[in-house]
Order: structure tokens, then sequence, then C-alpha cells
């Protein structure tokens, strides 16, 4: 038995099937893999995940990194940010250095490969050294935004590339090379997602020290304005006038001044009210998320800023109905009025929490509608599919 | 595919590889003049591919135009126009695009502005590759077709019903030829022809085939 079959549990009927039959057809070609790290979330966190699959499948598939001194750091740092709207301001030396470090980077790689997919932007100069190989550009945040400057600099290379992949349409920018379409998704079998017993919820939530005696309003996410926890706070108090509910916030603060004011807004707010909870999180703390979600009535993810956001795929996958902000991939991973409710205010997400309160019926319909939802569409069963039909079509 | 006796039926899924293309609508004229542009692909994208993409839990508009209109620009009349439209009925994608920007064009003239999207998204036109997959052995006698339609992806269902007629012009679709040219069972091929796939889904298709399929194998009228 091979790691996929693992899946056939969780995954659709006959995609097990399919992926095994498009992993015979990529025989004899080889995948290359380049990203900036192996650790973290976004593009490492999706590789850590496929690339031991795809092995296991017999695909002769590889994974190498780009790394440099700070400098070479510091600047991928600020161009990604630029690339995603921030405004940063970037020495051309700064650049030259960058693309330079990306030379040396070439001549530690073998970068022969029938495709090689380069994710996000430290890699992605790499471009000037390709072969004879189709090379594609795996953009795995919102670049729709970017400042000018970044994009400018950055454009040239892209268009050096043989095609470009994006987790949305609208995330995408023009470009003189074709741009497919690939969710991102989760892996149903990670601690993060895995099926946990209601014993392991309840011990979990004790340890948390989060009490289960009322509904239970979830939010996972980093505390900071792009999550808009404050703004789930004020929904909470609109909710908590006509329902017993408590609240928790659960996530990671970051380092700047910005996250540190927002969380001590928050503690702040939860010393005065023992139905709110904020917990802080470490970034390995995937057990506990999943039985928080598992434990939640409803989940929130009331973000004002977002990527594709697969914090909502991720309750939808444990049966929780999501009210999520309009924005990013939320407005893809929630069908309005089947799985949750995209909303646009404070007042909006209190109302919706309301009528699914209301309507318990509403709570268990939506959740089973969202768990089959992010069956077909979100699991990483669907993403292997995605990628090995990308090697065939770009290698054929 | 060659169907007959020497050349088994082989179940073909399909995986679609998604290219976003550059063009973009924001209000219902300019959806009219991107209809009349874009390569015939991504007519059929968002019309026939819609059947590959749409589950039960999703909102059924029949395709991809009517359910932007009728959930971003919130013009439930348009909407259910453009839903109307079955993409099955018509005999090639530049029939069905002039029907498209028809219905688009009438309405427009009786608006006295044009409706706009205000809080929802963007349109995106897109187009789709189609990796075929071929699954398992071929089959040579109906119950053997039975068995392994019962048991493939759903993919194959939209690849051998509706890809097959609507893009690769095999008008009957292959189950329907395959089951008239190689077992000989004209009555029960015409049947699966005239399945209306239109407005359901690959699974309620598999078993409406299926249906049809047990009846003759059970010796009764199907």
């Amino acid at each position: 038995m091979t790691k996929i079959d693992e899946y056939r549990r969780v995954a659709p009927p006959g995609v097990v099937d399919i992926i095994l039959k498009l992993a015979e057809a990529v025989q004899g070609r080889r995948l290359l893999n380049l990203s900036g790290g192996r650790f973290g979330g976004g593009a490492a966190e999706m590789l850590r995940t496929m690339v031991p699959i795809l092995a296991d499948l017999g695909v002769d598939t590889s994974w190498e990194i780009t790394g440099g001194d700070p400098g070479f750091y510091a600047t991928t740092s600020a161009l990604r940010a630029a690339l995603e709207g921030a405004e940063r301001a970037i020495p051309d030396a700064a650049l030259e250095h960058y693309v330079e470090m990306n030379r040396v980077n070439a001549t530690k790689l073998r970068l022969d490969a029938d495709l090689v997919i380069v994710h996000d932007v430290q890699p992605i100069t790499l471009v000037d050294e390709r072969g004879p190989g189709r090379w594609a550009w795996r953009c795995h945040f919102d670049c729709s935004r970017s400042q000018r400057r970044a994009w400018t600099f950055l454009r040239p290379y892209v268009d050096r590339y043989d095609a470009a992949v994006f987790s949305l349409p609208k995330f995408g920018r023009r470009l003189g090379v074709p741009k497919y379409v690939i969710h991102p998704s989760i892996d149903p079998l990670s601690d993060k997602n895995r099926d946990l017993a209601p014993r392991d919820v309840t011990a979990a939530l004790r340890a948390l020290g989060v009490p289960q005696d009322r509904p239970l309003l979830v939010q996972i996410g980093p505390f900071t304005q792009a999550e808009d926890p404050l703004g789930v706070v004020n929904t909470y108090r609109l909710v908590r006038k006509y329902h017993h509910v408590r609240l928790v916030l659960a996530g990671t603060s970051e380092s700047d001044r910005e996250s540190a004011a927002i969380l001590a807004e928050l503690r702040e707010a939860a010393s005065h009210d023992d139905s709110l909870l904020v917990l802080e999180l470490p970034p390995d703390a995937h057990l506990q998320i999943n039985a928080l979600q598992r434990a939640a009535t409803i989940v929130l993810q009331k973000s004002v800023r977002e990527s594709f956001g697969l914090g909502a795929a991720e309750a939808m996958w444990k049966g929780k109905p999501v009210v999520g902000g309009s924005v990013g991939g939320l407005t893809h991973q929630i069908i309005y009025d089947v799985t949750g409710y995209t909303v646009h205010s404070v007042e909006g997400a209190a109302f919706r929490l309301r009528h699914l309160l209301n309507n318990p019926e509403l709570i268990a319909r939506m959740g089973a509608a969202g768990r089959e939802h992010v069956r077909r569409s979100y699991l990483i069963t669907r993403q292997i599919t995605d990628y090995l039909a990308l090697l065939i079509h770009l290698t054929r | 595919m060659t169907p007959g006796p020497a050349n088994p039926f082989t179940f073909i899924g399909c995986v679609e590889l998604r290219q976003t293309l550059d063009y973009r609508a924001r209000d219902e004229r300019e959806l009219l003049d991107r209809i009349d542009e874009v390569p015939a692909g991504s007519i059929f994208y968002h019309s026939h591919g819609y059947f590959l993409r749409h589950r039960p839990v999703t909102t059924a508009y029949g395709n991809d135009f009517a359910a932007w209109v009728a959930g971003h620009v919130r013009d439930q009349m348009l909407a259910e126009r453009l839903a109307s439209v079955n993409p099955f009925e018509f005999s090639n994608l530049e029939s069905l695009r002039e029907e498209l920007a028809s219905i688009i064009h009438e309405h427009l003239q009786h608006m006295s502005s044009v409706p706009r999207v205000e809080f929802g998204e963007v349109f995106y036109f897109q187009q789709s590759h189609i990796v075929e997959v071929p699954l398992g052995p071929g089959v040579t006698t109906l119950a053997e077709f039975r068995t392994g339609l019962s048991e493939v992806d759903a993919s194959a269902i939209y690849f051998h019903m509706v890809e097959a007629r609507a893009r690769l012009g095999r008008r009957s679709g292959d189950f329907a030829e395959w089951i008239r040219t190689s077992l000989a069972l004209p009555e029960l091929a015409d049947r699966i022809e005239r399945i209306d796939a239109y407005m359901t889904s690959l699974e309620r298709v598999r078993a409406r085939v299926l249906s049809l399929v047990d009846a003759v194998l059970e010796g009764e009228p199907a």
C-alpha cells in the first residue's frame, strides 16, 4: 500500500485511482520544486505534504531550496511585502545583490528537470540559469495589488518562464505567458485536520482552559489587522445580547508593534469578560487548533484582507458553517447560504451568527454541505491531481 | 475511440487544468463584449464545463455567466434568462456564444443603466485543458460495462457524455455510440443518448445510465 492509498477513505471515490494513473503517465519525467525554505506555512507547508506523496507514487520529484546572506533575506522579504501591496523602498544595489546571490545558488543546484516549479519570490531569478526543461512560476500569494516598482523589477523574470500558476484568477497580473489556476488545499490526515475522538477534543480544550458549557464561536488566525480580531470581539458583543455564547480567539502573535497593540487590546477586553478567551498558541499547535475547530458551534474567519485563507476549508472539513469576510479566497471557499456566509461588516457577521444560532438545523445542514464541498475541492488529493496534470500538460 | 468487438470500451476519466485569460467583466456590457471576444474554449469552460465542477451543494445556475449575474451583479432577470440556455442543445460553440450574447444584448436594451458589480467580484474568463486518464482494462460486454460504470470516477461520465459530444464532435456520446455499434443494442443506445444532462449532476447521469442498462440486463423494457 502506498501513502496515497491512505487517502481513499477521505477523498471522493475514484480520485486516488486517477492519481495512480496520472503518476504512471509521468514516469520518466523529472519534477523539481524550488522554494525559499523548508519551514513555515504557504509553499513549504504544501511541499512538505506533497513531495513525499509524489515520491511514494514513483514520480521522480525533488525539492531544493535557495539561501543567502542576511541582505539576501532582507531584500526578498521586502520584495515579497511590496508584491503584496505594502510600501517598501528597495535600493537597486539590494536587488542586484539578490540576483547575484541567486547566481551563486544556481551553481550549487541541479536545475535540469523536465519541469521546474519555482515557488514564490526568493528563487524566482534562477530562471536566468534555466536549461532545456519547462519552467513554471508558482505564486502562492495575491500579487494583483503589487507596488509598481516591485512588479516592474519582477515581471521580466516571470515572462522568462513557460507558465505562471496562481491560486485564484484574481490573484494574478497581466503576463506574457499562460496563467494556470491551482487552488491550495488542506491535508485531511495531518494533525491539524485528522479526525479526533470527542474525548481528545475535550481533553485538548480542558488543557487550553476552554469550558464547553455553551455554544462556542471560534476564530483561528494571527492577531493582525488583516484578520480583524477586534471586529470579531465587536461581533460577539452584538451576539451575546441575544445568545449565551463563548468566543475563543486563538492564534499566533506577530513580532511587530501593531500586532502587539491588537493583542494587548484583546487581553484588556478579555480581562472584563470571562466568556471571551484569547489564546496565544505556538506555531506548531496543530492538534489544539484541530480540537478548537471541532468543538466550535460556528467558525469565524472575519478577515478584512486575506490571501486564500485556508482556515475556512479547515473548519468546513470539520463540519462547521463558516462566517467569513468577503475577501480573498474566502468568497470561493464559502458558498453563500450553503456552507456559511460571507459578510462585509461587524453587523453583518453578527446578524448571520444570530441567524444560525436561532436555526440550529441550519448549522448541521451547512456543516455537512461544507465538508462535502471541501472533499471535492480543497483536499490535497485534488491538488496533487492538478500538479500532475500541469506536469503532463507542460511537458507533452 | 473506435468502438467494435475487437476494440473494447475503455473508460476515460479526465482532469481539468484551468487557465485564466486576460479578459474580465465588471458589468453586463463588458460581459457581452468579452463573450464576443474570448476563445471558444472559454465559452465551453463556462457553460459545459460548469457541469464538471458543479456539485449538488453548489447553487445551480447551469453556467458560470448566469451564476455571476445572479450572485455578484444581483440581476435576477438576466440570470434567469442565461440560466435557461441549455448548452447541450447547440451544435457548436459559436451558436452558443451567439445565443448568450443575444440574450444579454436584448436585456441591456431594456435597461436604463448597465447593471454592474458593486460588492461582488469581477468575472474572470477562463478556459481549460483536459488531460485524459484511461481507467482500467476495456470492457466487452454490457454486464462488464455496467460494473465499470458503477465504479469509475465521475469525471469519466463527464468525458464520455459531455466532452465527447461538445468538444470532440462525437454527437451521440461515447456510451451510446459503443452500445449501438459494438453491442448492437440500438434502443438502449437511443435512450442513453436522450438523457438530459443539463441541470443535473454527474452522479444522477450515472444513475440514469445504470438504470437503463439494468433494465436491459434484467430483460425488462428500459
